[in-house]
């Protein structure tokens, strides 16, 4: 059985009297430990895709089916509960905490999680250091190169050991050697068994995955 | 980490704002505790003044007499069946509910005297308990010890050209003056004042006393009460209050009271619009920090869990600074207010910990709507924030 199923899913949006059609129809599955980026271009429906998969955004028709569990039953803070369990989010600005160190904000998804602060520290640690960043920890994210901050983004999205880690443009706002990096790190990690989805635009990018799901005006294209 | 390390990094970094809110949240309690503050210590020196000021409650005996004065001029009386109390019964007075309340009681015997060539009014009092009541009296020489001895009013003094030393005659006996009053404006500057038995014996009133003169712990003030029950244990005596003395002032502090809690009300409302527009605006700066949280699986009770306590770290801080302030407030302003200069600072820690509790229960408060607003935020609205 396939880790996750999305059959038939459809996303409106309504924006003042018009009615957006976001996603018409979508039908994916994924195995795990694939490596898997959807492309498509700005508007095709793929943000709304990986929100969606991420258990963030309700689709207004269709299923969504992740390691047995019918997202979109779950109630409310039991999503949240999957979410915390289950997922790994890279955002395209990062988006790490500017106040906390590297360390805790790789720390944060485990604020949560009822482990004593010394397991959590070791467990940040070691996120960074399979980064590449564990002589880093200290330092606030206002002292880090783009890359680094991708970085610690990505120690984030894994140190709870999540079943998939969703990307969404985690390259959009580095240069193409920093780009590189960080690529071949989300490549590195799939080797290590980790099951990858990656929203992306650019083309190169899809050379690091094992599959490319292309979107167009909501629908599948390729 | 956990849930409290984002609070207190989040206020280390926005200080400014944090400040601002902690600032307008101490105004806020200082002056709530410097008014509450002032209140009680300006009520106790009341109090206190109060029980300087001597006697609130007169007994005296039941009588059909019909008072004849007009403004103030007395002339004289018409008086049948006068009576007078017997000086044993007095000790029903301690016997009371509320005896404690009783600072103490001085009984007087009074009568018309000729020292010399001159009419004066003897007062027979017990002079300790006469000199606690009336603190105010200053003597020239000193207090009566003995029965031969007397204090003289600052009128009567010059009147029978006696000072402190002199030697006096009544009725035959010698009596020597011990010491005078200083001016009091009242009716003592005119009265010749012996200890009680003595007077007693030279007016041929032995064992009765003509009233007696109750000073009231103010504490609570059951006046009413007192005179209430001092009537019913002395039957055949009428009881007064000085009502005028004790309501005037009360009244005055409870317009003061009255005053303060409706200032403390406006600033309440103010601090709490205070905490409420600077939460709501922090909520709506970290809207992508918030999706951020929601989106790796904080739920909606971690998030309301982060902002309050964060309103909570504030509001104790400011708390704190408030009640120190507050009474630093009281210190400077009670020299000012109150009616004595050495009315005292009332420390309690009913305000101090009442006014923290206050400054934290009006930051959760206001702090509510702000973290239900947060909770609520869609996750996707981070995604959309990329």
């Amino acid at each position: 059985m396939a880790l996750i199923e999305i059959k038939d899913v459809k996303k409106q949006y309504q924006t003042g009297s018009d009615m957006v059609e976001a996603l018409r129809g979508v039908d994916i599955s994924i195995e795990a430990g694939e490596f898997i980026t959807i492309m498509g271009q700005s508007g095709s429906g793929k943000s709304t895709l990986l929100s969606v998969l991420g258990g963030m955004n309700h689709p207004t028709s269709g299923e969504v089916e992740m390691a047995g569990v019918k997202l979109y039953q779950l109630p409310s803070e039991k999503l949240a509960d999957f979410r915390a369990q289950n997922l790994g989010f890279v955002f395209q600005s990062f988006h790490l905490i500017q106040y906390l160190t590297a360390l805790e904000n790789v720390m944060l998804p485990l604020a949560i999680v009822k482990m004593s602060t010394a397991a959590k520290k070791d467990a940040a640690k070691k996120a960074l250091e399979r980064v590449g960043l564990g002589g880093k920890t200290d330092r606030l994210p206002n002292q880090l190169s783009g890359g680094e901050q991708e970085r610690v983004a990505i120690a984030r999205a894994i140190v709870n050991n999540p079943h998939i880690l969703l990307a969404d443009e985690p390259t959009g706002n580095l240069d193409s050697k920093t780009s590189e990096e960080v690529m071949a790190l989300f490549r590195q990690l799939n080797e290590a068994g980790q099951t990858v989805v990656m929203v992306t635009h650019n083309p190169e990018n899809g050379a690091y995955s094992d599959r490319t799901i292309s979107l167009r005006d909501g629908l599948i294209s390729a | 980490m956990k849930l409290h390390t984002i609070s207190i990094n989040n206020l280390k970094r926005r200080k400014a704002k944090m400040a601002f809110l902690t600032i307008g949240l101490m105004v806020g309690i200082a002056t709530i505790v410097t008014l509450v503050t002032l209140t009680r210590s300006m009520s106790t020196d009341i109090e206190r003044k109060m029980d300087e000021f001597g006697a609130n409650i007169l007994v005296t005996p039941q009588s059909n007499g019909l008072a004849m004065n007009y403004g103030g001029i007395s002339l004289g009386g018409v008086t049948f069946d006068q009576r007078e109390i017997k000086e044993e019964n007095l000790a029903q007075i301690r016997t009371i509910k509320n005896h404690k309340n009783i600072s103490a009681i001085s009984p007087k015997v009074l009568g018309g005297v000729k020292i010399g060539s001159h009419d004066v009014l003897l007062v027979g009092v017990d002079f300790a308990s006469e000199l606690k009541m009336k603190q105010w009296w200053q003597i020239f020489g000193n207090a009566p010890k003995g029965d031969h001895e007397l204090l003289l009013g600052s009128d009567a003094s010059n009147v029978l050209n006696a000072s402190s030393g002199d030697s006096i005659q009544i009725k035959g006996e010698t009596f020597k003056v011990a010491g005078v009053l200083n001016q009091t404006g009242s009716q003592d500057d005119s009265l010749v004042f012996a200890s009680l038995p003595k007077a007693q014996k030279l007016l041929g009133k032995e064992g009765k006393i003509t009233m007696a003169e109750v000073a009231a712990l103010c504490s609570g003030c059951p006046i009413g009460d007192m005179v209430t029950q001092i009537a019913e244990k002395l039957p055949d005596t009428k009881v007064s209050a000085i009502q005028q003395v004790v309501e005037g002032r009360l009244k005055a502090l409870d317009h003061f009271k009255r005053f303060s809690y409706a200032m403390a009300a406006v600033v309440v409302f103010i601090g709490s619009l205070i905490v409420f527009v600077t939460m709501m605006g922090s909520v709506n700066e970290r809207t992508t920090e918030i999706g951020v949280f929601r989106a790796i699986g904080f739920r909606k009770s971690h998030i309301m869990r982060i902002i309050l306590l964060e309103a909570a770290l504030v509001s104790l801080l400011a708390g704190l600074l408030g009640y120190a302030a507050g009474m630093g407030g009281a210190k400077l302003a009670l020299p000012f207010m109150a009616e004595t200069k050495n009315a005292h600072l009332v420390w309690d820690s009913t305000v101090a910990f009442g006014s923290i509790g206050l400054a934290m229960l009006l930051g959760l408060v206001a702090s509510l709507y702000p973290a239900l607003h947060a909770s609520k935020m869609d996750p996707t609205e981070a995604l959309r924030a990329l």
